[in-house]
């Protein structure tokens, strides 16, 4: 029996995989007084991990989600949980029969172990499989399963033994107590004083939520909200099977993943487990997940619903026809189980940014479990997980995103694409429009092709340039691959040389923008920037931020507005993340506000070598070179508006940012609009703005090239000074700056397009970067190069890459390939560093 | 051959603890489907094997909603070759009614079997296996653990039924036609195939429209008893617990 503490440094709800493997780690890294509770018996309280198809495929869109799969499956192996058992996708249709053939690409820049295979090489080692259904498959070796409940139970027990944790079984949560006393740093909710359970309160300054399913709910006792939804993932298993009757141990046959048909299915000892996402999406209510003792099997496996899996039960017959059509064989296992399905599919981990010291660690795969548990221990101690997840930090979500009703439809939509062919182009659909800019019913008029970014609907090109495709022929690198050429246009290309020529007008209204004021806003801005910001007022900074270990955690710009104020412009996929970063980083007694305003304003670009002509149409202001320098911003008077200009640039040219309030930007792009039809103005969307221009002058994005994996030398943006003031990562910086670089970052240019069928092909990204050996190329710290992005470069006719490669191979001229779809094409490192491979002077920007 | 008729019912699933719906009328099954009476899932069992032993064939009929063809389904894919429906509105039938329905259904048929489960998993009124015997005329047997076809010349004369009691087996001999009631125990049921069930979701299921009948027994409404929490009860330790635990020996009657 264990006595149930008073007193707790953490208090973790949850002990599924995740709840167990974050005690654990927690433990490793010297926390003491942990307390783990479930509503549950141990070792299976009766969550998603309970009933888990408990396999791992090394390959995933993600590459954060490889590496925490790597990262998981090492410590499965460690445990002694592992059983390798090879593993296929499959396919049934020739664009899946591509779609494999990329996977086995970009497995190679993650050195996974990935071959194509054809039929009858798959019935070689899957015997029972009719090799007349599919077309061909891709084999991956290292593909394996685990016993996810007894690694758990290690996982749990070693922090048990470690002196480090009480386990409260049996126990239910009451409460989640919090306090505002004005130590919760704005946060709406205060923080975390206590957890109130059936066996009593816990007094503690720090909860985290590792409940799957539950999550939402037991954060809502604490006024936070986790954007994730149960639904349901139909399983069977059929059995005795014949021929596994004399097979040893739990698996001897590979996995098989139907993907065409959302399917799976794997030899689980004496038995056929049968999978699949291809059912209608059931989104399943958390208040109506019934009791431990309401429950038929389990809270987590739900009465099977027969009538959505008859398609399954036939498509699973015609591929293993003898094996799962005899008749001996018998459905001995169905169920409707319960898993997390977040928006964006990835987890949700995070302290929240409604409650200090309220975490979240949810919606993880059996797959990521480990990884995560210890990526969210080491976040928990130090700030900076050695993997980079901030793509399943909590705080990325906006207000909308967090709904019940947006969460619950991406999720559906997201479902029956969980074995689809994922395009990196590729648009949701439901929910939208949500956020639209002032401008969005001109923008709509001029035929824009809307993409979403964080609900915002932004163009992406116009379908009233078309006009221009005539004018650019034989510039454009038309795209004639279908792969390619989807969610593109050569409009986006048409657009871009008529910004270099004249001037474009792009929509920037989804930047977040970020105010810090306040006596102690200068003190606020210069803890978390590693630029100097004690700037003039009217300087625009450039700057990132860094995490404590020196890894990128930020990247965005600083206007120092007045002595006690100064605005950040972010990403809008960012914006919530750079809020919660630099609140949370803001010094203790530093006397500094930090707000979210970017529903106050809209923002216009206007850029090209006649944005100058263009904007004094409109103002009678000195926005001459001399009267406005670049990396200035001030407040003009234009087309009877108050407009903040700031001069900088992501597309290379001259020109500006104008910032004016929401309510005002359709005047103030009207007035742009007719200033500058004499000029030959166009409207330009995202595809210029976020690929084209940036690439062209070796502009690094968040996210892209600049993650936690990779610092600044290596980024090539250093400078020749680091600020005497401290700042986040800046002992990291310092140390980094003292040794070569490992890697650098590298543009490269496609020297040759040709397949072998000699259409000219053009690698979208995430391709291995090879050696004259046909090796993926590797770092003495052992990161491999892949391509971090890829676009057309109009202006300079070659299709641009971004890369880091090994120090050594960083030389200008050197003649590399890269892997696409199973072929090499040659490239050449046309720069090793920052320098632009357009207007390398900078000459148009400066003028 | 032998041509079986089986009667099942829809019955909701239940876990550990059983939550009834606010208006206190029906166990609420939100949480866990329905299914068919374990007794009644045996009884399909052995029709089954009964046939693939003899030959014939078996039809499963159930009175209930359109949706207990579902159930009629599920017992479609055991090897079951027909399915009747006596679609009900889903309002609950007593055993009078009910009885009347299914006699009035299967009457004439040709069946040579009636099986049906000891008692529904939900109502447990033990009656509709007798009524419906009572109206057909036809001979019954209930609680029965286990079952033969003795042999005629070339046809099927009778069948041998017994079941415990007390210890002891009670062997009844019928002729055919006749109507026996089965427990749960009397064999395993097989897992439907997949073959099976894609069988099952093809057939057709015969809806057929039940005699009205008319019932004295009306449910008022249904109540969860209040159960003691489970848990373990320290009686004492050492020889401080004896006075203790010896009274309790007595009270579970194993004192001589």
């Amino acid at each position: 029996m264990n006595d149930i503490p008073t007193r707790a440094r953490a208090v973790i709800i949850g002990a599924g995989i995740v709840g167990n493997s974050l005690v654990y780690h927690l433990a490793k890294l010297g926390w003491r007084d942990l307390v783990l509770v479930d509503k549950g018996p141990m070792p299976n309280p009766g969550g998603s991990t309970g009933h888990a198809s408990n396999f791992i495929y090394p390959i995933d869109y993600s590459k954060m989600m490889m590496e925490l799969t790597r990262d998981s499956t090492e410590q499965y192996k460690q445990l002694g949980v592992f059983t390798e058992s090879g593993g296929f996708e499959v396919a049934r249709t020739p664009e899946r029969m591509v779609e494999l053939q990329r996977r086995c690409s970009a497995s190679k820049a993650w050195e996974i172990p990935a071959e194509m295979m054809t039929p009858v090489q798959v019935r070689e080692l899957v015997p029972f499989l009719d090799e007349s259904v599919i077309l061909g498959g891709a084999y991956f070796p290292t593909v394996g399963v685990v016993d996810s409940l007894r690694a758990g139970t290690l996982m749990r027990e070693h922090a048990q033994s470690a002196g480090a944790l009480t386990v409260l079984p049996n126990t239910e949560i009451l409460g989640i107590d919090t306090a505002n006393d004005g130590t919760g740093a704005g946060r709406s909710g205060g923080r975390v004083t206590a957890v109130r359970t059936s066996a009593g309160d816990i007094e503690t300054e720090m909860c985290v939520i590792c409940c799957g399913v539950w999550s939402p709910r037991l954060a809502r006792m604490a006024g936070a909200r986790i954007a994730l939804t149960p639904i349901v993932h139909q399983m069977i298993s059929v059995g005795p099977i014949a021929k596994f009757a004399d097979t040893p141990g739990e698996i001897s046959y590979p996995i098989v993943r139907d993907v065409d048909l959302n399917m799976y299915e794997r030899q689980h000892g004496g038995d056929m487990e049968v999978g699949s996402y291809a059912h209608r999406p059931m989104i399943v209510n958390a208040d109506s997940i019934p009791s431990i003792e309401q429950a038929v099997l389990s809270p987590t496996e739900l009465p099977f619903t027969q009538d959505d899996f008859d398609p399954q039960l036939a498509e699973a017959l015609e591929l293993m026809p003898d094996l799962l059509g005899d008749e001996r064989a018998g459905i001995r296992y169905a169920i409707n189980g319960l898993i997390s399905m977040t928006p964006d599919g990835h987890p949700v981990i995070g302290e929240t940014p409604e409650v200090a010291g309220l975490w979240s660690v949810a919606a993880s795969w059996i797959k990521e479990g480990p990884g995560i548990g210890r990526a969210a221990a080491e976040w928990m101690t130090s700030g900076a997980p050695e993997i980079d997840i901030h793509e399943s930090d909590i705080s990325r979500f906006w207000p909308h995103q967090l709904t019940t009703a947006h969460v619950t439809a991406r999720a559906s939509e997201g479902f029956n694409k969980m074995y689809g062919i994922v395009h990196p182009g590729e648009q949701w659909e439901s929910g939208r429009p949500t956020r639209v800019g002032p401008a969005y019913d001109r923008e709509r008029d001029l035929g824009a092709v809307f993409y979403e970014a964080a609900g915002w609907e932004r163009p992406h090109w116009y379908e009233s340039n078309a006009p221009l495709l005539e004018r650019c022929e034989g510039r454009l690198m038309p795209r004639t691959a279908e792969w390619e050429s989807r969610w593109w246009s050569p409009i986006i290309n048409a657009e871009h040389l008529a910004m270099r020529e004249s001037a474009a007008l792009i929509d920037l209204t989804a930047f977040a923008v970020l105010d810090v004021s306040g006596p102690g806003a200068l003190a606020a801005v210069q803890h978390v920037a590693v630029a100097q910001m004690d700037v003039a007022i009217g300087r625009v900074i450039y700057t990132s931020l860094l995490d404590e270990a020196g890894g990128f955690r930020g990247d965005l710009t600083i206007m120092r507005l007045a002595t006690d104020r100064f605005r950040i412009v972010t990403g809008g996929a960012t914006g919530p993340m750079d809020l919660k970063w630099i609140t949370d980083h803001v010094p203790a007694g530093c006397n500094a506000a930090v707000s979210d305003v970017t529903s106050a304003w809209t923002t216009l670009g206007l850029w090209g070598p006649r944005a100058r002509e263009i904007l004094t149409r409109i103002t009678s202001e000195d926005v001459s070179h001399a009267g406005m320098a670049f990396g200035t911003c001030k407040e003009i008077e234009a087309c009877g508006l108050t407009v903040l200009a700031s001069r900088i640039s992501y597309v290379g040219e001259l020109g500006w940012e104008l910032y004016v309030p929401m309510e005002e930007g359709g005047k103030l792009w009207d007035a742009l609009w007719d200033a500058g039809q004499p000029s030959g103005l166009i409207p330009a969307g995202i595809g210029v703005y976020g690929t084209t221009g940036r690439l062209e002058k070796g502009y690094r994005a968040f996210g892209n090239e600049l993650t936690g994996d990779f610092n600044l030398v290596e980024a090539g943006m250093t400078r020749p000074k680091v600020k005497a003031q401290d700042f986040v990562g800046k002992a990291a910086y310092l140390s980094q700056r003292e040794q070569p670089p490992a890697a650098v970052l590298c543009t490269l240019t496609v020297d040759d397009h040709a397949s072998s069928s000699g259409e000219l092909r053009y690698p979208l990204g995430g391709e291995p970067v090879l050696g004259p050996d046909g090796a993926v190329l590797t770092d003495s710290r052992g990161r491999t190069s892949y391509v971090t992005s890829a676009g057309s470069g109009p202006s300079v006719g070659k299709h641009i890459l971004l890369a880091y490669l090994p120090a050594g191979e960083a030389v200008e001229g050197r003649s590399l390939a890269i892997e696409y779809l199973g072929e090499r094409y040659p490239v050449t490192v046309a720069v090793a560093g920052s320098t632009p491979l357009f207007d390398p002077a900078n000459d148009r920007i400066r003028c | 051959m032998v041509e079986i008729c089986v009667c099942v019912k829809r019955v909701p699933m239940v876990g550990g603890s059983i939550l009834v719906t606010p208006d206190g009328l029906d166990v609420d099954v939100s949480m866990s489907g329905f299914t068919v009476s374990p007794h009644e899932e045996c009884a399909v069992e052995e029709a089954v094997q009964i046939t693939e032993r003899l030959g014939g064939s078996v039809t499963v009929l159930t009175l209930g909603p359109a949706e207990a063809a579902g159930q009629l389904r599920d017992m479609l894919a055991l090897g079951a070759g027909r399915g009747v429906l006596l679609e009900t509105d889903g309002a609950e039938w007593g055993p009078v009614a009910t009885a009347a329905a299914i006699a009035d259904a299967v009457r004439d048929r040709g069946f040579d079997l009636l099986l049906f489960g000891n008692e529904a998993a939900d109502t447990g009124g033990y009656q509709v296996p007798v009524r419906a015997a009572h109206a057909l005329g036809l001979q019954c047997v209930t609680g029965i653990k286990q079952l033969q076809i003795t042999a005629g010349d070339g046809d099927p004369a009778g069948i041998v039924a017994s079941r415990e009691y007390r210890g002891a087996d009670e062997v009844f001999k019928l002729p055919l036609p006749a109507v026996v009631s089965v427990k749960e125990g009397i064999n395993l049921p097989r897992y439907p195939s997949l073959p099976g069930r894609l069988r099952a979701k093809r057939a057709t299921i015969d809806t057929i429209e039940p005699s009205a009948g008319k019932d004295r027994l009306h449910k008022a409404g249904l109540r969860v008893p209040v159960t003691s929490s489970k848990g373990a009860q320290v009686l004492g330790s050492g020889a401080e617990a004896v006075p203790a635990l010896v009274g309790l020996l007595d009270e579970l009657g194993v004192l001589p």
